[in-house]
């Protein structure tokens, strides 16, 4: 009764804050100015963009702009995840090392950057990577076909001619096989208690193969090689600064946290464990791999999952600096240019709340692979 | 709480109640401030001096409103937008009028329930490059990649040349103007284009500004005008004729100085209008007889307003250009007082 | 060594290594490794520091008032930062009424100086006051209007008085609905946890400054015809309901650590869910928070940078328009000095922050340990 009593009487005051925003936004409605609606996705967006892993141009329409910022979005975090995930581990570590400089750097290194805005962070090191590169006519030469400037990095471009399937195919294919060796290798380990290594057929496989391919098809792929005309690099493909700032920014601050949770993670360990470890005649390598890390990662897994969430969500202040993503592109120039902010906001926020949705689902179910599984009473 | 962004997505389709028929003259009286939307962060035109206050042309054009309402240049309230929310603010009345750096265009006219004053600054865009690279013209800057800050035209205008000149170039568009400046000044760019008034503001703060040359081009029409909600004409027609009033003041040699003098003993017919001696020019609109006399008395005539903020003898050092009076070969123009 | 001689002599314990090289010995060349470490260290120190010494102190521009006193376009402009420092501490706060904003500053230090000291009686109710009377009657003295003070429009407020205003309300204000909305999760009723999980990670999932911009275009639209509500208002309720997500979440992970067994006494003593919730679980679980509150509370004093969106002038803002004032636009080195003071002054408050925290962990721990 009492629960029935308490629901209803919460979702009477829900309904009621609805009413209540709900009955404004129709008042202000009947007194509209505007045609609104979400047709303006299909107008020709009219301006550039420096960085689209889609084909785009001044003739696409809102909507390919906006898929362009979302792509660009979602390369910057999924970059930046791995990057602040590998230096955070690092950095964590180290503040347990046993040599005292290294610990007091890490130390140093995390206090540093973690009591700074962000915005400052990016904004330092987009000047400090722009700073000390020459111009294009001076560029640093990479064996003639990569070019380094203030402008980017000019990378040849693959030109695919036909017969190039082959290649994606044949690494299709050893790709599967690889995955069957590993499949025997681990249940011959499990029956037997042999341990066959299967990381040099591996490698073998996952590049022997494509060669292979790519000479029978008689070399089905060509570089577009970047030139110098008038001021800049034509041709090839290009790694904005914008980019490389906005991706080192992000991870390295992103960095600190994870160092900390990896840290705590760490300390989170019995030291009996390590000590039990040692005595069954364990490495220490050994004693990382298979005792340490694997109850460190369950303490670490859930705080880790709300830094992957914050830095996706930290690419938003690309803006600032220049990088092509959501905030720049959709919710900056085409909310300026189609004047409809209700729409563009309520696209940019579904689109970040769907992110965040998915990172969550996906490490949540990874932390359910790696839980300790106890015995249910 | 979850409702409230459901509602937003689903009215998506919607919005804006422009609070039309309500009288704004009498809502700014009652309330004893007129609220203006200004741009943050401009040099010249809106920004904050080292006693913390706000100072610029755009603020000096909000102080004569104040002024000629309420005899009291003081009497205002100022409210920082952006592009994003300038619009909205302006709709859902959080501010009486937006003395901002907006392009007159069709579309924000007819389209989103507001009205453009009059031109208070006639502007371009146009480009600016570092000497070393020996351009002359922006036609010579085909493949040159380009600096910009956000904007409501810039990237478009460039866009829309380029393509119609066929050539190519790569845009780099920045959020904030000044970060565009400090970008190009690294060596980001080959170029950085913005409104030729912002060019020479904000040109200020390169590391050497005498290594860099402004094009001659000028590939766009920038006129810059105040804007009010639609629907309210007898305050669009305050706020047009005030401003025109500081151009008038111009035309007839009445300065911040001279008023008191010349409302006590001049002969000419159109000052003693406009100053109310004559005729209460000012009633007819809701408006004291001296709120002509109280604008360019507490805040100077157009050209004053331009002088102290923008002119050869500060730091920007603009010359009147287009903005001069239309009897000394420029475009502003008063329509008579009479 | 012969064997008799070996189990003559007692072993003796090794003798315990003191002295200056002996500490470098164990903690930094112990190793081949940890002397590769211990030089790249040093290396990375050699290279990094002198440049910025010289720019930051030995080079910089100090004693002037005006642009013209910082020629020196390679190395940092204080001049600068000493003559907008009144602006960046109040913003546009009217120079006449500041003192009260020094009085706000003097009762705040004098607070947290408090908190500081390690054993103090009543410490519990001096952070009461602290989160609940002081920013409330802190507000009203600053916004003035009442008493016979000037009334001072919040849109003048600015500088680090707004951004600790901005942060110092957030926090107060996070922190209970981010409570009630923990125990919301956890409650027994469907309805009333499945509404605070939709609440929670429907703010989790979009970037604060997406909410700044709803707050600053779409908030007008909901409200009723003519209802006009305050920027700074606007921008500290989309703060506080933002951050009481992020303070759920660590209010949640305190409650799970609450053994089952705590519940089942509890109810077991016959305590109501209020009862139980204040008098048992909470005590134990606000030990276990605490320093996740102090971290989102260091999140909470960064992400102020962010109210400039809907138009106020914070502490970083201060510096960005400073930088705009053409009297101070003659090159990029101001630009960089006043971003540098911007990220020192972040540093120190959230340093002191985070340095507090870490106090009250072990702290805590050692509470733990006499239990």
């Amino acid at each position: 009764m009492r629960a029935v009593f308490v629901q209803a009487s919460v979702a009477a005051a829900v309904a009621a804050i609805a009413y209540f925003f709900v009955h404004n936004s129709l008042e202000n409605l009947e007194r509209l100015n505007v045609k609104t609606g979400f047709q303006f996705l299909a107008r020709p967006a009219g301006f550039g963009i420096t960085q689209h892993l889609i084909p785009y141009d001044e003739d696409s329409s809102y909507g390919r702009a906006f898929l362009v910022a979302l792509l660009n979005t979602l390369l910057v975090s999924a970059i930046s995840v791995v990057l602040a995930t590998i230096i955070g581990f690092t950095v964590g570590l180290a503040r347990l090392s046993r040599n005292w400089l290294v610990a007091k750097l890490a130390t140093a290194y995390v206090e540093t950057i973690r009591n700074v805005p962000l915005l400052l962070h990016l904004f330092f090191w987009y000047f400090a990577v722009l700073r000390p590169l020459p111009g294009p006519r001076q560029s640093v030469v990479f064996g003639g076909v990569a070019f380094l400037n203030n402008r980017g990095l000019y990378l040849p471009a693959p030109i695919l001619e036909p017969g190039f399937a082959a290649i994606p195919i044949a690494l299709l294919v050893a790709g599967l096989a690889t995955g069957a060796l590993v499949w025997w290798s681990r249940r011959t380990r499990l029956r037997t208690g042999r341990h066959h290594s299967v990381i040099w057929y591996a490698i073998v496989l996952l590049i022997g193969l494509p060669f292979v391919a790519d000479v029978l098809a008689g070399f089905p792929i060509g570089w577009d090689i970047p030139r110098l005309a008038g001021f800049n690099f034509q041709g090839g493909v290009v790694v904005i600064h914008e980019f490389v700032a906005l991706t080192v920014g992000l991870s390295i601050y992103s960095a600190a946290y994870v160092a900390e949770i990896v840290r705590a993670g760490v300390l989170a360990v019995p030291k009996g464990q390590v000590e039990a470890a040692r005595s069954l005649g364990l490495r220490p390598g050994q004693v990382n791999r298979l005792v340490v890390v694997p109850q460190a990662l369950r303490v670490i897994v859930p705080p880790l999952t709300s830094q992957y969430l914050n830095l996706t969500k930290n690419s938003s202040l690309a803006a600032a600096i220049a990088y092509p993503e959501i905030m720049l592109v959709f919710a900056g120039t085409v909310l300026n240019q189609t004047g409809q902010p209700f729409e563009v906001m309520t696209i940019t926020m579904a689109v970040y709340l769907g992110l965040s949705l998915i990172i969550s689902l996906v490490m949540n179910w990874y932390n359910r692979r790696i839980t300790l599984k106890e015995r249910t009473s | 709480m979850t409702s409230r962004w459901i509602v937003a997505a689903g009215f998506a389709c919607a919005v804006l109640p422009g609070l039309a028929a309500a009288a704004t003259l009498d809502d700014v009286k009652a309330r004893g401030a007129l609220h203006c939307g200004t741009a943050p962060n401009i040099p010249g035109y809106a920004f904050t001096d080292d006693k913390g206050d706000r100072r610029g042309f755009d603020i000096d054009l909000c102080k004569a409103m104040a002024a000629a309402i309420f005899g009291d240049a003081n009497k205002f309230k100022l409210t920082p937008v952006g592009p994003r929310d300038a619009f909205a603010a302006l709709q859902t009345a959080a501010v009486d009028i937006l003395t901002h750096r907006f392009t007159w265009t069709y579309n924000r006219d007819a389209g989103s329930g507001l009205n453009f004053t009059r031109v208070m600054f006639y502007d371009g865009q146009g480009f600016m490059v570092r000497k070393s690279l020996n351009v002359k013209s922006v036609n010579e800057l085909n493949g040159a990649s380009i600096c910009v800050g956000q904007g409501t035209t810039t990237e478009l205008n460039i866009a829309d040349y380029f393509r119609s000149h066929s050539m190519k170039y790569t845009i780099v568009t920045f959020a904030d103007l000044d970060e565009a400046r400090r970008a190009y000044d690294e060596g980001r760019c080959d170029s950085w284009s913005n409104d030729r008034g912002s060019l020479a503001a904000r040109g200020l703060g390169l590391k050497n500004r005498d290594d860099h040359v402004i094009l001659p081009e000028t590939i766009s029409k920038e006129p810059i005008a105040p804007m009010v909600r639609q629907g309210d004409s007898q305050w669009e027609d305050i706020a047009r004729w005030t401003f025109d009033a500081l151009i008038a003041a111009e035309e007839l040699g009445i300065t911040s100085a001279n008023v008191d003098e010349l409302k006590a003993k001049s002969e000419n017919p159109e000052i003693k209008r406009l100053l109310g001696v004559t005729d209460d020019l000012g009633q007819k609109n809701g408006l004291p007889a001296s709120w002509a006399y109280d604008a360019i008395k507490q805040v100077g005539n157009y050209g004053e307003i331009f002088e102290r903020h923008l002119g050869p003898k500060t730091r920007l050092g603009m010359s009147r250009g287009q903005n001069a009076l239309w009897t000394n070969g420029g475009m502003m123009m008063a329509p008579p007082f009479r | 060594m012969s064997a008799p001689a070996a189990a003559a002599t007692i072993a003796r314990p090794p003798e315990a290594a003191r002295g200056v090289l002996a500490w470098l010995q164990q903690n930094l060349f112990a190793s081949p490794l940890n002397t590769l470490l211990t030089l790249a260290s040093l290396y990375l120190l050699y290279i990094m520091a002198p440049p910025l010494l010289d720019w930051g102190i030995f080079g910089a521009s100090w004693l002037g008032s005006s642009s013209s006193d910082c020629p020196n376009r390679e190395t940092a402009c204080w001049v600068f930062v000493r003559a907008r420092f009144s602006n960046i501490v109040y913003g546009s706060y009217p120079i006449a009424e500041r003192w009260r904003a020094d009085i706000v500053f003097a009762v705040a230090a004098a607070i947290f100086g408090l908190l500081v000291l390690p054993r103090l009686p009543g410490k519990l109710w001096i952070g009461l006051a602290a989160l609940v009377v002081v920013p409330a009657v802190s507000s009203i003295f600053l916004a003035g209007g009442v008493f016979g003070l000037r009334s001072v429009e919040t849109t003048l407020w600015g500088g680090l008085m707004l951004t600790l205003v901005v942060a110092v309300w957030t926090i107060v204000t996070s922190i209970p609905i981010g409570l009630l909305l923990a125990l919301g999760r956890r409650s027994s009723y469907p309805l009333v946890r499945a509404l605070c999980v939709a609440f929670i990670e429907l703010w989790r999932g979009v970037p604060l400054i997406s909410v700044l911009f709803m707050a600053a275009i779409m908030f007008p639209l909901f409200l009723p015809r003519g209802v006009e509500f305050d920027k700074l208002l606007r921008a500290l309720v989309a703060f506080s309901l933002f951050n009481a997500a992020y303070m759920a979440e660590v209010f949640r992970g305190g409650l799970q650590a609450i053994p089952k067994g705590q519940y089942e006494a509890a109810q077991a003593l016959g305590l109501g869910y209020w009862r139980m919730t204040g008098l048992v679980v909470l005590p134990q679980a606000i030990r276990i928070v605490i320093p996740g509150i102090v971290n989102t509370c260091i999140g909470i004093f960064k992400e102020t940078t962010l109210v400039l969106v809907i138009g106020l002038f914070d502490f970083l803002a201060t510096v960005q328009t400073g930088v705009s004032d053409p009297a101070w636009l003659i090159g990029d080195h101001i630009r960089v000095t006043g971003y540098f003071f911007v990220g020192l002054g972040f540093w120190v408050f959230c340093f002191g922050m985070s340095r507090y925290s870490q106090r009250l962990d072990r702290q805590l721990a050692a509470g733990k340990a006499y239990e």
